[in-house]
């Protein structure tokens, strides 16, 4: 098998503070330890495509704290929780690491904001602990990831509501204790929080692309749910999109570490390999498309960088600058490695080489939580066309 | 009100309300074509800022600037965008050559230069590329030969924005013909209007007279006008190309406010009204296009943010300016596909005397490839990336390491008549 060297790159912030520092070189370390390429193809059988107990150990790590206040056992680095999680997300994104990252995290992020004392009671330790795992319920094979044509429905009935409707894809949703769901209702979107193992849930797990990501369908069918069980009080517009800019946020910082590695492994391919006596990276040809390469990782590097601050900082241009960040990265972080691909030459394109591992991982990147057209699609509504 | 410790925030307070007080607003589009009466209002709001305590932000306080960081400049540029700034101070004089000198400049030069550039009175440009070549800087063929207290320049340079308005060039000539091609070449400070030095302007195809062309004739330099060491010029000519890299895509801290081509602090909106004015913006397909020449321009500045914050903490390499540059080259050649194709027939036949967008999309059309070109080909730029950025092997050359003499060359310029 190829393996790939360890190798230092660059991460999303540039001037990270000394405790965001030793963050990211712990869990470079436990990824690199706990968490090697020939462990992930080994997890291509497992069904949870993680084991709950290496999970367990990166919650210890901070992994699941950053978005969630002390008070509720949480506690970032640097004030800024979703600045500190990118650091994990893109460490995962080098090593195309295992685990529900994203959901888990957008979750303790959305009841931490704006769950009841008691929901917050019910989630949050186990959360941070990663004792229990939750996730999002929003795509479904309908509307996609467009929030405004969602088909599930969430009804008054007696003193909750009934759910009805089918959610897909669902990240970790067979692995997950608890789904947070968006559903529709006369008044708007509403959010509530149901456990896997309700009445009337079914969770069918689906074939996928990523060796190690786990995706399944959910489908409610007269599910009832306490009124208690609805996260925040009035419309839960505001929330989803907060939401999906953290998912985005996060999202877009993994594909970057993805990419940042594939491009150092493909660079150091074409200066070891030779061919007419002379090495691959002698070639101008070939060196014009690594500074192509360059300039769109770096760009994406930038765009993410810029995509967490605005979402952690909740500045006005958020939506903008995250739709910005995923339609640009989604299509050319794909680009840049299937050109790594065309790099390598013929064992690029073998189940053994491992650059297959990365090019799964950016192509699920690129097309969950809105494709980079439906993103485009989104800026032109921000653009007032 | 020079303060080193005045925060950002306080800074910004004080540029907002002295910017809505003195500089005027930003009314309509400044016409890109540079015509020159626009050069005479810039040294006047040069002058504006210099007479307000906010020219030279990031500048040393000894040469009249301010001595404040990078984190004033953005918050000074921030402030700055409703209102008219000095542009062509920013790009090439400020960021470029004033930039050069606060690097490589003597006391003296810097005494003499700085504080006159920053109260509007010397505009500057570069004399770098030659007719004989234009990517191969350093096979420079215009010479200087030392004569007593000065050297005596010959030659041609081309290439240089609108030095027929400017007033001091940094010239970069061979002095030495005995040694390898970058280690016999000098820089000079030069006058530009003075006895032997003919400027002639060059039309270009969308109609711009802004580049020109010099043709040196026995012209005397003062010897303490050399920036840097005599033959030592590749490495002031290296320090001045990678200011330059970096302030056309927008990422230099020397500027006050945004550049000309540092449309990305304020995203230019052609697009949009293009698809207003053309009826297409309910069109699926024309709504991707806009969005995606929105992002192009939303990315550049993302990228200028990451490489001049990785260059000034020292993560990033300087010669990582060339990734602001071609990110910014390809993309004016992306948006104005996408211009192209959103206006249709509308780019290419209008009504006399129109104000339509698309008007304005066809007549630069043509120039598509300047920002591809100025400033150091996309080609070279991707050299620079590869070779400098990336480490990978150099390309081979037949004119590193002999004696310059033996090079072979283009044609040396003639001077017109005239």
């Amino acid at each position: 098998m190829h393996s790939l060297a360890f190798t230092e790159g660059d991460n999303v912030e540039l001037a990270l503070t000394d405790d965001q520092e030793l963050f990211r070189a712990t869990t470079r370390q436990f990824l690199a330890a706990k968490c090697t390429l020939a462990e992930v193809r080994a997890l291509e059988l497992n069904p949870d495509g993680f084991d709950p107990a290496w999970w367990r150990h990166g919650a210890a790590l901070g992994w699941t704290s950053m978005l969630v206040p002390e008070a509720d056992g949480g506690g970032c680095l640097s004030g800024n929780g979703l600045l500190d999680l990118v650091l994990v997300a893109e460490e995962m994104g080098r090593m195309v690491s295992p685990g529900p990252l994203v959901p888990t995290n957008v979750v303790a992020d959305a009841v931490a904001r704006s769950g009841s004392p008691d929901q917050r009671a019910a989630l949050l330790p186990g959360l941070v602990a990663g004792d229990i795992l939750a996730t999002w319920a929003i795509a479904e094979p309908g509307s996609r990831w467009n929030t405004s044509r969602l088909s599930t429905v969430a009804r008054p009935s007696g003193d909750g509501f009934v759910l009805d409707g089918t959610k897909s894809p669902v990240e970790a949703a067979a692995q997950a204790q608890h789904m947070l769901v968006t559903a529709r209702t006369d008044a708007g979107l509403m959010q509530l929080l149901v456990p896997s193992d309700a009445e009337g849930v079914t969770i069918t797990p689906l074939e996928g692309l990523d060796l190690v990501r786990r995706f399944a369908e959910v489908r409610f069918e007269g599910v009832e749910v306490p009124a208690s069980a609805v996260v925040g009080a009035g419309r839960a517009e505001a929330d989803v999109e907060r939401q999906l800019q953290v998912a985005v946020s996060l999202q877009c910082a993994e594909t970057v570490g993805a990419i940042d590695r594939v491009f150092d492994m493909t660079l150091d391919y074409v200066d070891n390999r030779h061919s007419f006596g002379r090495p691959l990276s002698s070639y101008q040809a070939l060196k014009h498309r690594f500074a192509d390469m360059k300039l769109w990782l770096e760009a994406c590097h930038g765009t993410a960088t810029a995509a967490a601050r605005a979402t952690g900082r909740g500045t006005d241009d958020a939506a903008e600058v995250v739709s910005t960040a995923k339609s640009y990265i989604g299509s050319r972080a794909t680009e840049i490695v299937q050109d790594c691909v065309q790099m390598h030459g013929g064992i690029g394109v073998t189940w053994e080489h491992d650059i297959h591992l990365y090019l799964r991982r950016v192509t699920v990147n690129r097309t969950t939580y809105g494709t980079p057209a439906d993103h485009r699609e989104q800026i032109a509504v921000l653009l007032g066309l | 009100m020079k303060n080193d410790f005045e925060d950002v925030e306080s800074f910004r307070r004080r540029a907002r309300a002295w910017l809505a007080l003195s500089m005027p607003r930003v009314q309509g589009e400044i016409d890109p074509l540079w015509d020159d009466g626009r050069r005479q209002r810039e040294r006047e709001l040069q002058r504006k800022l210099w007479d307000g305590g906010f020219a030279g932000i990031c500048f040393p306080a000894e040469y009249g600037g301010l001595g404040l960081s990078i984190d004033h400049q953005r918050a000074f540029t921030g402030e700055s965008l409703p209102y008219e700034m000095p542009f062509s101070f920013n790009v090439p004089t400020l960021s470029i050559l004033a930039a050069t000198l606060v690097d490589l400049g003597t006391h003296e030069q810097k005494r003499r230069h700085l504080p006159a550039i920053l109260r509007g009175e010397e505009m500057w440009v570069q004399f770098l590329s030659e007719p004989s070549g234009g990517s191969d800087l350093a096979g420079s063929i215009t010479r200087a030969d030392r004569d007593g207290d000065v050297w005596i320049l010959n030659g041609s340079k081309i290439w240089s924005s609108s030095a027929h308005v400017s007033d001091y060039a940094m010239c970069l000539a061979r002095t030495n013909w005995d040694v390898p091609k970058h280690r016999g070449l000098t820089m000079f400070i030069v006058k530009i209007h003075q006895p032997g030095i003919q400027v002639d302007q060059i039309k270009q195809v969308n109609g711009s007279m802004e580049f020109c062309q010099e043709f040196f004739t026995d012209v005397a330099v003062p010897a303490d006008n050399v920036v840097g060491e005599v033959d030592g010029g590749w490495e002031v000519a290296s320090r001045l190309l990678n200011h330059e890299r970096h302030a056309v895509g927008g990422g230099s801290p020397y500027t006050s406010g945004r550049t000309v081509a540092g449309e990305s602090l304020r995203p230019d909106r052609n697009l949009i009204r293009l698809a207003q004015q053309t009826g297409q913006a309910g069109d699926g397909r024309v709504r991707q296009m806009v969005a995606e020449g929105h992002v192009l321009q939303l990315v550049s500045s993302h990228l200028a943010t990451r490489i001049t914050e990785g260059i000034s903490s020292g993560n990033i390499v300087p010669a990582a300016g060339s990734l602001t540059k071609l990110f910014h080259a390809t993309m004016f050649a992306q948006r104005a596909e996408i211009g192209v194709e959103i206006a249709g027939s509308d780019a290419v036949a209008w009504p006399v005397g129109g104000a339509h967008e698309a008007r304005q999309i066809g007549r630069m059309y043509p120039g598509r490839q300047t920002m591809s070109l100025g400033g150091g080909s996309n080609e070279m730029q991707r050299n620079i990336i590869a070779e400098r950025v990336l480490g990978m092997p150099r390309e081979w050359a037949a004119d590193r390491d002999g004696p310059f003499r033996d090079v072979r060359t283009n044609t040396s310029p003639s001077r017109p008549n005239g």
